[in-house]
């Protein structure tokens, strides 16, 4: 694989729209499309469709790890203590409260902003 | 376990009704449109949080936006983010993309027949399946039920349709004001995002091992660091996906004995 084909691979304006286009939209609507028309079709009851769902899922996570471990800009700004400690709170406070995504979310940003108050 | 996940009747009543007036269909559209207040406001604070990381990415406003109506799942558009400041080519880009938006089909494959009337076309589903994500799936499997079959694609587009647009309108507007903001105030915009996934993931997976693999994705992420950089996302994926996925049958396989 060639490190040319990147985001800033090709010097045009209209280079990252179609990155965007072939590395997003493409893949993410390639799943869409087989849904609608192996819709009943499908046994998503099979060890393959159990396993896709968790590679999904644990790359999901993964993602959100990324933000969590090795952030970059200014999310870098705020400790690694804060950042997870900020996220389990979350976690903590949407279990707690039965599934509040609200909840949740305000949890951690008040964790954020209280770091920030007494820094 | 007491989650609201949307019953799935799967019943198929096709009532031949005749000629819709375009009355009927507006009304359908705006009692769609009506439900765009409490689920969305969650997924607005995602969005915002999505304009802010992607201010720090360094890509411009406008392919900002252009992801978020291309792309409209918000882990794939974090993906392409990354992409573009590690410089990961095309094709590993498109590869994890691919990986962290199988869910969709299987939400689909359940939402299709819900949505499904006497004269849904392919092609209409087709089309409303580019706004399928977790808010309007969600949105779909509890509402569409309540609604007569052939209204119901009309009743969808009209909260998922819209949904899509504001966000995408809102990503390009926060993202031009951000200039004005503090650093903590992006920051803490930055991290609405991995806090609506994970917990929002966490409510939505039914089964043990989708929990498992939410865990094993984010523990497995600084190993990967370690082992693939540069692929670390891609390595979690997969190995923390399998290792749940054993995980899962085990734990599941000793409760049956």
């Amino acid at each position: 694989m060639s490190g040319d084909l990147s985001y800033y691979g090709i010097a045009a304006d209209w280079w990252p729209f179609a990155f965007i286009l072939l590395a997003g939209a493409l893949p993410t609507y390639v799943w869409r499309f087989l849904g609608v028309v192996s819709s009943g079709k499908l046994d998503e009851t099979s060890p393959v469709a159990s396993i896709s769902r968790t590679v999904a899922t644990a790359l999901v996570s993964a993602v959100i790890g990324q933000l969590v471990f090795y952030p970059s800009g200014s999310l870098a700004e705020i400790p690694f203590s804060i950042r997870a400690g900020a996220l389990a709170t979350a976690f903590a406070v949407y279990l707690v409260s039965q599934y509040r995504l609200w909840a949740a979310i305000l949890s951690a940003e008040l964790v954020i902003l209280g770091w920030f108050a007494l820094v | 376990m007491t989650e609201a996940d949307g019953s799935n009747e799967r019943e198929m009543t096709v009532e031949a009704r005749g000629e819709t007036a375009a009355s009927r269909r507006i009304y359908w559209f705006r009692q769609g449109l009506r439900h765009l207040t409490p689920p969305a406001f969650i997924l607005f604070g995602a969005f915002l949080g999505f304009a802010g990381l992607c201010r720090e990415a360094g890509v411009t406003w406008l392919e900002s936006a252009f992801m978020t109506a291309t792309i409209w799942a918000l882990p794939a558009q974090i993906i392409i983010l990354g992409a573009s400041t590690a410089g990961t080519s095309l094709v590993a880009t498109a590869f994890a993309v691919t990986l962290s938006s199988v869910r969709l089909m299987p939400m689909i494959v359940a939402w299709s027949p819900e949505m499904k009337g006497p004269r849904t076309g392919t092609g209409s589903l087709l089309f409303l399946s580019h706004f399928v994500a977790v808010t309007g799936w969600v949105f779909a499997m509890e509402r569409l039920k309540d609604v007569p079959r052939e209204y119901r694609t009309i009743f969808f587009a009209g909260f998922a349709v819209p949904l899509t647009v504001i966000n995408t309108v809102l990503v390009a507007v926060v993202f031009n004001l951000m200039d004005e903001l503090p650093a903590l105030a992006t920051g803490a915009l930055a991290f609405l995002t991995p806090t609506y996934f994970l917990c929002s993931l966490y409510g939505s997976s039914r089964e043990l091992s989708g929990r498992i693999a939410l865990f094993a994705g984010m523990a497995a992420l600084p190993l990967g660091h370690l082992l693939a950089p540069g692929l670390e996302v891609l390595f979690a994926g997969i190995g923390g996906g399998a290792a749940a996925y054993v995980a899962g049958r085990l734990i599941e396989g000793r409760r049956l004995r």
